[in-house]
């Protein structure tokens, strides 16, 4: 499988930029040269909860880039390479729970449905209609209205309007293959339903959702910080890229750094997800293998 | 005669055809429409009829993979629309089937020793090394060995890919084997080749087959008894002798006429059949055969006719 990947380029490149993200996460106290630090918050609700807070620096704001601060700094005086880092933690956090919740919806629910057909299959397929008749925007920002500004929430808006998606696409793959005769020859043997259904099925109809799914992780990450621009996701202060470019672009003009980093962070990191996902494509083709 | 090994009378096979959201009648396809067969132990039972003909739909109902619609169907003295599930599983292992296919019909992400294990395990005949020996003797059996057992299906040709789904269909140590167009799909050398494989099995296993295809000259040399398919129902059914010495049947006439002799100073008299195989949504009424038929008389186009013993086991529907 490596080695066939290896063989293109671009998508080597999609595999370092991820790789580098994934890294840059998991190491961001280690990276960045600034932390946020963690205060206590009342809610409305009586109850504290732990929030990143950045300090604040008046007399750095917005300084160019330099070795000090190699992004510059923004209007508050924080390091803008600092809060980039710890972007990537958020960042991927919403990739990776919007994509892996939805796809097990997806697999379920379309799975169930492409197997066993008739009743069922009408039945979760216009549950999925209901849901894919959501536009995420009208509903992240009711989300967004009712239940206060976060991220979390951004998050459950997008979950509820992603997995349908997944969900057909998954049906589909199911019913191509539930025809095929090594399933009637499972069947023949004597297999019951689940080896059927998790041996033979799923392990051939898998393929093409890993590459959506790679391919959408650069979607959600641009959908999060487009909700995040426009003032529906990170609550004011934290380190969110889409948020960062928010803040940032009235000071444009004066302060090319505060919105160009972020945005480039965005750019790789969306354009290494696709071509990651497009390498995927290849690879899991069979007709390329061997 | 022997007991027969699978007692088949009044098969149907009829699946529902949706024509709309309001619609209240519902369409159905006769893909098997009242089929009385015997099959007898340890003979070769041949099936032929052009494609569509609810032939392959037959042999899946034969070994209970499609239930079918209704009529009663015996397997080794049980019948197998009153058993319960359970019962039914155990019966399974007797039956298997061979596809026509065989690069669909193996799983492409398992390799071929997962392929031949699978059967062993569910049905827990065998356990750690055994199962070992066993899938490499099942290789033997079929004329490969060891080093294909960790290969993937798209590394084999297609010959060797039916073996593999021969050697499938043997790990159960089964009675009767239905035959989906084994060869059809492959090379006349290859072909050759399995037919001469399924025949030396049949002996060494003592095996029954329903051996499916188009192909009359296969099924002259491979089975012992034939019947004739046509748009959902058998129309003639005889030894394979007399059938190809004697067809009785204006369908099976044609049919026989069409294959072709390879000399060319000997004219074939071949009979051209107009027409098309008819909709199994809409058979035509009376003799399904009645619109292409070069002998039909009006009373074809109305009343059906009953399948009748003309000579000692040599049956045929028509008048």
């Amino acid at each position: 499988m490596l080695h066939l990947f290896r063989r293109s380029l671009l998508s080597m490149i999609g595999l370092v930029l991820i790789l580098f993200l994934i890294i840059v996460a998991l190491f961001a106290p280690l990276i960045a040269s600034e932390h946020p630090s963690y205060v206590e918050v009342q809610t409305e609700q009586g109850t504290t909860r732990v929030e990143e807070r950045w300090e604040i620096h008046f007399d750095r704001k917005l300084q160019s880039p330099s070795l000090q601060h190699l992004f510059g700094t923004d209007d508050y005086g924080r390091d803008i390479f600092s809060m980039i880092v710890y972007g990537s933690q958020t960042s991927l956090r919403i990739c990776l729970m919007v994509v892996i919740i939805s796809t097990l919806a997806g697999i379920i629910l379309g799975g169930l449905a492409g197997y066993f057909g008739g009743v069922i299959d009408e039945v979760l397929m216009r549950i999925t209609d209901v849901f894919l008749a959501i536009p995420y925007l009208i509903l992240a920002l009711a989300v967004a209205a009712a239940l206060g500004r976060s991220i979390d929430h951004i998050m459950e808006a997008m979950i509820i309007t992603w997995w349908p998606s997944y969900a057909r696409l998954f049906r589909g793959q199911v019913l191509a293959i539930r025809e095929q005769q090594y399933v009637e020859a499972a069947r023949s043997v004597g297999a019951s339903n689940s080896r059927i259904l998790f041996r033979h099925i799923l392990p051939n109809s898998i393929a093409p959702l890993i590459v959506e799914i790679t391919l959408d992780l650069g979607a959600v990450l641009l959908v999060a910080a487009g909700l995040s621009f426009i003032g529906l996701g990170a609550s004011p202060g934290t380190a969110e890229w889409g948020l960062m470019i928010s803040e940032g672009r009235t000071l444009m003009f004066h302060a090319w750094w505060y919105v160009t980093f972020p945005g480039l962070a965005i750019l790789f990191v969306v354009l290494g997800f696709n071509l990651l996902g497009d390498g995927l494509r290849d690879v899991t083709d069979p007709k390329l293998r061997r | 005669m022997d007991e027969p090994l699978i007692d088949a009378s009044h098969l149907k096979a009829y699946f529902p055809v949706k024509k709309g959201m309001f619609s209240s009648t519902k369409d159905y396809v006769k893909a098997v429409d009242d089929v009385s067969i015997q099959i007898r132990k340890g003979e070769t039972f041949g099936l032929v009829g052009e494609s569509g003909c609810g032939k392959t739909t037959l042999g899946r109902v034969l070994i209970h993979l499609l239930p079918p619609t209704s009529g009663t169907l015996v397997f080794m003295g049980s019948n197998l629309s009153e058993i319960s599930k359970h019962e039914l599983r155990m019966l399974r292992p007797h039956m298997q089937i061979v596809f026509q296919d065989p690069s669909s019909s193996l799983n492409p992400r398992m390799t071929i020793k997962q392929i031949l294990s699978e059967p062993l395990r569910i049905n827990k005949r065998y356990k750690g090394e055994a199962v070992t020996t066993k899938v490499l003797d099942l290789l033997k059996t079929v004329g490969l060995d060891k080093q294909h057992l960790y290969r993937f299906p798209h590394e084999f040709s297609g010959g060797q890919k039916q073996r593999i789904g021969v050697a499938r269909a043997l790990a159960l140590n089964p009675d009767f084997i239905v035959l989906d167009e084994p060869t059809s799909s492959l090379d006349v050398s290859v072909q050759a080749q399995i037919l001469n494989l399924l025949k030396d099995l049949q002996k060494q296993f003592n095996l029954t087959y329903l051996f499916i295809t188009h192909d009359l000259s296969v099924i002259k040399f491979i089975s012992d008894r034939v019947a004739v398919m046509y748009a959902g129902k058998i129309v003639e059914y005889a030894n394979t002798v007399d059938l190809f010495r004697d067809p009785l049947h204006p369908y099976t006439k044609a049919l026989l006429a069409a294959i072709p002799i390879p000399d060319p100073r000997l004219r074939s008299k071949h009979i051209p059949l107009k027409g098309e195989v008819p909709s199994l949504i809409t058979p035509p009424a009376g003799c399904r055969f009645h619109p292409r038929c070069p002998v039909a008389t009006e009373a074809c186009a109305k009343i059906e006719p009953h399948m009748k013993e003309i000579y000692k086991d040599h049956f045929v529907s028509c008048f």
